[in-house]
């Protein structure tokens, strides 16, 4: 799946999207996945109280499933107006 | 219903007019528009970020929710993104209703909607570096209200 970072998590993680394949079936198992990888990851992810999800573009929750996704989003809460 | 996510800028007065002639249902127009503020002085510009695709979807998912609430004839949101100078116009909503009740809180739920619900980032520039604006809680609260 796609996996796409805005703002300062794009800033954190130094890359706006990339080609995830893993076997994850939540949004929190690919989080842990990513947390895994490396620190720049693990601080992005830190805290997951500043951060929203987005699964095929839809606001989602962190337990929102993954089967059948074709991309992820991650980003702090939204700013505009 | 028209939704414009735009990087140049929009001439207000040709879309308050284009949105507001030639309606005969709609006694009530209302619009509102954003303007890049300075408070502090010191701003240089302000960019937006926002997820091309989700933006789209998620304005008319909020529009359509307002025309579906109220008894909207049209309604109008140009928002734009990219690098926007201090006095710049970022956005505008316009609503049409029968009576201006219905249009003053459409365009209402409109902007608090597009406050925390629609995927946009912004970040101020100044001479001492560049910072994400953070979310505000009271915009978080305002939706509760609806």
């Amino acid at each position: 799946m796609d996996v796409l970072y805005f703002a300062w998590v794009r800033e954190r993680i130094g890359l706006p999207r990339e080609k995830v394949d893993a076997d994850v079936a939540t949004v929190m198992d690919l989080v842990e996945v990513l947390r895994a990888r490396e620190d720049r990851y693990d601080a992005a992810f830190s805290d997951l109280s500043a951060l929203r999800v987005a699964v095929d573009q839809q606001l989602a929750d962190f337990d929102a499933p993954l089967a059948g996704v074709r991309e992820v989003a991650f980003f702090p809460p939204m700013t505009g107006g | 219903m028209r939704i414009a996510v735009q990087e140049g800028p929009f001439d207000l007065g040709a879309e308050a007019d284009a949105f507001a002639r030639g309606r005969c249902v709609s006694g009530a127009i209302v619009t509102f528009t954003g303007v890049v503020r300075d408070v502090a002085g010191g701003l240089k510009a302000m960019e937006i970020e926002h997820y091309p695709g989700m933006t789209e979807t998620a304005l008319t998912e909020i529009a359509t929710e307002a025309e579906r609430r109220w008894a909207l004839e049209d309604c109008l949101i140009i928002h734009r993104h990219g690098t926007l100078a201090p006095g710049e116009m970022i956005m505008m909503v316009a609503t049409a209703a029968l009576h201006r009740k219905d249009a003053f809180e459409a365009a209402e739920y409109l902007m608090d909607y597009l406050k925390s619900r629609a995927p946009f980032w912004k970040r101020e520039i100044t001479g001492d570096g560049a910072e994400w604006v953070a979310s505000r809680d009271e915009d978080e609260a305002a939706l509760t209200r609806w």
